[in-house]
């Protein structure tokens, strides 16, 4: 009876079925035996086991309009958008972000002059931790991995000269990300931008730090608290806010594969939005704002499927799971980057190629904005001519390679579909093993995460040390002298020297007594469990720091101390 | 009879990044040869990484950091072991490091600086050659 579920006629897949036999019991036995195979066994990274060769039987269920159906209408498999790309490309967003706000704002009007669409901001450790560049822990890192921004003052030099009401930003920030929106608010406000014009998003993604990237300030609780405070205020005073990136990058970084990145990621999605409709929000409100951010790896085709497996996943847990009912609720818009942790120190020109295909199968996975890492970025934060090479790979796929004229051009290619169904199922049994533990929280409290991402990269490590996959330039085809074409980019220690003299005597010259008076009220706001972002807003506008807004937070909230998971 | 003990290594992170994919690597390959490792977690301080390998009784100490703040950092460090008594530990470093930087900082006593796709074999073999040997 599966032919009246699936595209397929029964006779026709009977047909094809018995010519298939016949092809693998005659014709490729006869061609092996003089022509072996290269393995044995073939899988994707995930490790799926790889067919020789796809047919309509490996689709045989496929149903074209519940599983696929049309783009911009659910379950969004072939795409968000009606029109796609015939209508308006992916925004280019290249993550940058070094040493002073004077060189970092150089640097966006530097991108934005190339063509570059959208703005997002790599800040550096000490902020991203909720320190000030003259805090102790912060002795050595200003400015290193990204941009040291310590109170508004830096804001305001960040974005000198960028009108905000013509870009829209995003923010690579975590535990202090309401200090960040609040000070981006502050500035849109002085710009005299209207808040509901304010577009950009916060990374904001707290639970995934506790497994994958690890910047985490506050313990579990907490954490999820401020996280849901903004996915809260935006929905009441932002709408044109992503208030979250809910972020599977860091957690297949970290080492997990592409099965694990879809389910984790979307376990998280999940938490989130209970958490948010226990603040007596519906679904339907914040739903639509929530945006995603996946890494696309090295094995093409199963990132296109994990792409469109995520899509179409997420409308259905949204539809079914909270009963959404408006359209754009189930809606999963996501920003892509190529994947750091493939790029090679050895031959470096070789990421050119590697970040290509990546960026090429985000696109054929229909991405709606995308980040390509730079070649020399495993030797260094990357210079103004390698960041330069990574930006035209996007605009060479956009303009020149045609995969953009026809939406999912890749729909209906028997591997693609079926590797499609098979990323959704094997992330859907993880969801259903999170759910079963009490959800994420309990999952990241055991250790679960940590465990299943250490071993997934420690199997990846072996393969290519057993040589079982190939890494080129690394465990074959190598060199013996590596040739670097460009100058590398190093921020210099007089970077920090002057950032902390800046730092210090802005904190000299503001009202020190309003700073107090905003600070004990944050204190009390925080005691008693009130939505932050309000008195956060207040605080950045009288430069408060922000670490002296984590330390009133840590005083109340408490330190997240580290789970070693090895 | 001389039983030799299990080499002991101190697989330390400084600085504020949290790269640790490349360090719990390191941490279970050399486990896995039959050493004795201890992972400090993230953000450890100069200070707490040399006090770890003082308690802990290390042979070795393994560093690793990917956020640029190894030139500050790390003669921190090895000047802290030397105030110790403890420069006959075996110290290495992996991460991020600029090609640049590697002989300043062998000259402050890190005997080798490994870079991104070192396999682990290379490790191993270094750490059994190298480490300080106790009874």
């Amino acid at each position: 009876m599966e032919a009246l579920i699936g595209m397929f006629d029964e006779r026709e897949l009977q047909k094809i079925k018995k010519e298939r036999q016949r092809w693998e019991t005659t014709k490729v036995p006869n061609w092996t035996e003089r022509h072996p195979e290269r393995k044995n066994e073939f899988s994707t990274l995930s490790g799926i086991s790889t067919k020789r060769l796809y047919t309509p039987e490996n689709v045989k269920r496929l149903d074209y309009l519940k599983d696929l159906g049309f783009p911009g209408e659910h379950p969004f498999t072939r795409g968000l958008h009606a029109t796609m790309y015939r209508g308006r490309l992916w925004t280019m967003r290249q993550f940058s972000g070094f040493g002073t706000a004077e060189q970092t704002n150089q640097r966006f009007k530097y991108l934005l002059k190339e063509g570059e669409t959208g703005l997002s901001i790599a800040f550096d450790y000490p902020t991203i931790m909720g320190y000030d560049s003259d805090q102790s822990m912060a002795t050595g890192e200003v400015g290193q991995c990204g941009v040291a921004v310590s109170s508004l003052k830096d804001m305001e030099t960040l974005f000198d000269g960028i009108p905000l009401d013509k870009v829209s930003t995003s923010m690579t920030i975590n535990g202090p990300a309401a200090m960040l929106l609040a000070m981006y608010v502050a500035i849109g406000d002085r710009q005299g931008v209207p808040r509901e014009k304010l577009d950009g998003t916060t990374q904001n993604d707290n639970l995934k730090e506790f497994f994958a990237q690890k910047l985490c300030i506050f313990p579990p609780k907490p954490a999820l608290k401020l996280s849901t405070d903004i996915i809260e205020y935006c929905a009441r005073h932002l709408p044109s806010w992503n208030p979250i990136s809910i972020s599977g990058y860091h957690i297949r970084e970290a080492g997990s594969n592409a099965v694990q990145e879809l389910a984790f990621t979307l376990a998280d999605g999940i938490a989130y939005v209970e958490s948010t409709l226990e603040r007596g929000l519906k679904v339907d409100e914040f739903a639509p704002r929530l945006s995603f951010f996946f890494a696309s790896h090295n094995d093409f085709f199963e990132e296109i499927a994990k792409f469109r497996a995520a899509r179409r996943l997420w409308a259905k847990i949204i539809k079914e799971r909270f009963n959404a009912q408006n359209p754009r609720s189930l809606w999963m818009r996501m920003h892509v980057q190529t994947s750091g942790c493939t790029l090679t120190a050895q031959q470096p020109t070789n990421n050119i190629m590697r970040v290509a295909f990546q960026s090429l199968a985000a696109v054929l996975g229909g991405t709606q904005s995308l980040h390509t890492n730079s070649f020399d970025e495993a030797l260094a934060l990357p210079c103004e001519d390698a960041v330069r090479v990574a930006l035209r790979t996007q605009q060479i796929i956009a303009y020149e390679s045609g995969v953009t004229d026809t939406i999912d051009p890749l729909g209906g290619s028997y591997y693609v579909e079926c590797l499609t169904n098979e990323m959704e199922e094997r992330a859907m049994r993880y969801i259903d093993r999170i759910d079963a533990m009490g959800g994420v929280a309990s999952a990241i409290e055991s250790g679960f995460f940590q465990k299943e991402i250490a071993d997934s990269a420690y199997k990846y490590q072996k393969e290519i040390e057993l040589k079982q996959r190939t890494l080129v330039g690394v465990n074959d085809y190598t060199v013996e002298k590596d040739w670097v074409p460009v100058e590398l980019l190093r921020v210099h220690p007089k970077v920090e020297e002057e950032q902390v003299a800046r730092l210090q005597k802005m904190k000299k010259e503001r009202d020190n007594r309003k700073v107090k008076e905003v600070l004990d009220k944050l204190h009390d706001e925080a005691d008693k469990d009130r939505n932050l972002m309000p008195t956060i807003i207040e605080a950045v506008k009288a430069y408060v720091t922000i670490g002296e807004i984590t330390d009133v937070l840590r005083a109340v909230f408490g330190e997240y101390r580290e789970l070693i998971v090895v | 009879m001389i039983v030799q003990r299990k080499i002991r290594v101190l697989i330390a992170k400084p600085g504020l990044d949290s790269h640790d994919r490349g360090a719990k690597i390191v941490a279970r390959a050399l486990r896995d040869a039959g050493m004795e490792v201890i992972y400090t977690g993230l953000r450890q301080t100069p200070e707490q990484i040399v006090e770890t390998a003082l308690q802990e009784d290390v042979d070795v100490i393994g560093l690793s950091i990917l956020s640029g703040a190894h030139t500050t950092l790390f003669p921190k460090i090895m000047k802290s072991l030397k105030g110790k008594g403890m420069s006959d530990v075996l110290v290495f470093a992996g991460g991020i490091i600029p090609q640049e930087d590697v002989l300043a900082l062998k000259k402050i006593g890190i005997k080798e600086i490994f870079g991104p796709g070192t396999p682990t074999g290379v490790l191993v073999e270094f750490v059994q050659e190298n480490a300080r040997k106790k009874e």
